[in-house]
């Protein structure tokens, strides 16, 4: 009997549905160790959903579930309509395109544009579609012809990083999942970074699964943030709802954006001040609205 | 002046590539004084860690002089002197372990220089108590969290009982945990032992520790001063493709608004007693 949680009702725009997942690394062994506990999740098609937690807290085998490169060893998981085993992984693995962390040490062809197409050549796709993909989707990453052409060892950082995303976007996910993507670059590469993804979600309504412990990121670019702790997900809300629990997401290890604590330390003086509140517009929009209430 | 341990003077890097070279570092003139924590700031490919390699020999200036407590880098035989003074901790943790056990790890650096195995012992010890890390001398290395590797890491360096240390974005690859895990030990060293620490870092919350942050753009030196000074000039910093504190953007905004006059507020902290002002 599968136990009913929140979200239940039965939605044909659910894209990843779990429920009760258990999972445990090197069973019956001195080094056993349970990764997530219970998991149950539905997250809709066309969802930008952020799982953060900090290290060994489960996200990464919870999101590795989703194209089944783990299975669980009790529970139940559907990812676009498809169980994540058996006959029809491969397809599950076109639909559900993982990013790992650094995936530039995957770059192996001569030039970027090869390394795009390599996906496509494996599914055997022909050749005069193959081209369409790779210029479509190199626009979509600002990645130029001029770096199409080059070596992975002529690139930049942040641009080998948008050609390794690239081989992944080519073979056309509809999911989409980032292991913390914006790991190594700098602030105006991640920006760049993420404002592609988000246009990606915008535009193309691809789900985005993006794996992250960068708060002040998640916090501006996800619509629904999943915190986990210890295996389990312990909130699941929007951005204002999450970081309204600033001590407790400090507690269990994760960092709170300066502005959520200054808003936090200013409710001394001005009592009704919104605390939910996590980037510097709304915080400037917030103090003015308190100086403007006569108080 | 005596305490000046590290100074570069017009020093520049060009990287030959096959089909075209890459100046990194053009000209980049500098002292580090005995004791400082200064973070390097820059984006990625502005010439900051080529930079960093000039500093402890691992690479020469092409032209300029890199000079290490007294000793010119350029010169061969002061290679390995340049080297054991300026330790270096790298980006990936797991690419800096040598050790089956984490006191082997630490043991590694003196062994190399051939300190007698007596002494060896006591500044492994002593490393290891530095760090906070004496608890796990026995684990291996690969089992430890990446905070912890790159303490065991740093915990090596020590050992060899080096004047400085170079972070070279040694916690770009931590989660908020294990960033804290290094800062405050490098924190500690700095403040306690009086261990001169250069930090390259993209976290501009690490920056505002620092004694001085210097900004690097182009292999040049393009603003530096105290966090709060370099911070300041909000419009340079992010022109630069960088990020200024959520709360100095802030302030900055207020200030447009007319609401408040002072720059360089940089910590919540700060900023609250500020704010606090104006709303109380």
């Amino acid at each position: 009997m599968i136990k009913p949680r929140k979200g239940w009702a039965v939605s044909l725009d659910k894209i990843i549905s779990m429920r009760n997942v258990n999972y445990t690394y090197m069973k019956n062994s001195p080094l056993e160790k349970q990764a997530v506990f219970d998991i149950s999740l539905d997250v809709e098609k066309g969802e930008f959903l952020a799982i953060i937690g900090h290290t060994g807290s489960g996200k990464s085998t919870l999101v590795q579930h989703l194209n089944g490169l783990i299975k669980p060893d009790s529970g139940t998981i559907t990812v676009a309509g498809m169980p994540t085993k058996g006959k029809g992984l491969k397809e599950l693995r076109r639909k559900v395109g993982i990013v790992f962390q650094y995936p530039e040490h995957q770059l192996f062809e001569e030039t970027i544009y090869k390394d795009i197409e390599f996906g496509l050549l494996k599914q055997g796709i022909e050749a005069k579609e193959r081209e369409r993909r790779v210029r479509e989707t190199a626009a979509v990453l600002e990645l130029s012809d001029e770096i199409l052409a080059k070596s992975p060892y002529e690139l930049s950082g942040g641009q080998k990083r948008r050609a390794a995303i690239a081989g992944i976007l080519v073979l056309e996910p509809e999911i989409l999942i980032l292991d913390e993507p914006a790991a190594g670059l700098d602030p105006a590469g991640t920006r760049e970074l993420f404002d592609i993804v988000t246009s990606l979600y915008k535009e193309k309504h691809i789900t985005v699964i993006l794996v992250s412990h960068s708060m002040e990121l998640v916090a501006e670019y996800a619509s629904r943030i999943i915190v986990m702790n210890e295996g389990r997900i312990v909130i699941d809300g929007s951005p204002g709802e999450i970081f309204m629990q600033a001590e407790y997401l400090e507690k269990i290890g994760l960092g709170v954006p300066q502005i959520t604590k200054l808003m936090a330390r200013l409710s001394e003086f001005c009592p009704g001040i919104r605390r939910d509140i996590f980037s510097v517009r709304a915080a400037e929009t917030e103090i003015m609205r308190c100086l403007g209430g006569g108080k | 002046m005596q305490d000046i341990i590290i100074e570069t003077i017009d020093a520049e890097y060009t990287y030959q590539n096959h089909d075209y070279p890459v100046m990194a570092v053009d000209g980049v003139s500098m002292s580090v004084r005995q004791g400082e924590f200064i973070v390097v700031l820059g984006r990625n490919g502005s010439g900051k860690s080529t930079f960093a390699r000039l500093l402890n020999a691992l690479i020469t200036p092409d032209s300029g002089k890199v000079i290490v407590l007294g000793m010119d880098s350029a010169k061969e035989e002061n290679t390995w002197e340049i080297r054991k003074n300026v330790g270096m901790i790298f980006q990936n943790p797991d690419n800096q372990i040598v050790g089956t056990t984490v006191v082997e790890d630490v043991a590694f650096g003196p062994e190399n220089l051939g300190v007698p195995p007596a002494e060896i012992k006591k500044r492994v010890v002593q490393a290891l108590r530095d760090v906070g890390i004496y608890a796990l001398m026995e684990r291996a290395p690969h089992m430890l969290s990446g905070g912890q590797k790159q303490k065991v890491a740093i915990a090596g360096v020590l050992a060899m009982k080096p004047s400085c240390i170079i972070l070279d974005e040694s916690t770009s690859m931590l989660d908020p945990i294990g960033r804290k895990e290094v800062l405050d030990a490098i924190v500690q060293l700095n403040k306690k032992e009086n261990l001169t620490v250069i930090h390259i870092t993209h976290h501009m919350d690490e920056a505002c520790l620092a004694d001085r942050v210097i900004v690097v753009e182009n292999g040049r030196i393009v603003s530096q001063g105290t966090p709060s000074e370099v911070f300041s000039d909000v419009e340079k910093i992010e022109g630069l493709g960088l990020d200024v504190p959520q709360v100095t953007r802030l302030m900055y905004n207020l200030r447009k608004a007319g609401l408040v006059n002072e720059t360089g507020i940089i910590t919540v902290d700060q900023a609250a007693e500020r704010l606090g002002r104006l709303l109380g």
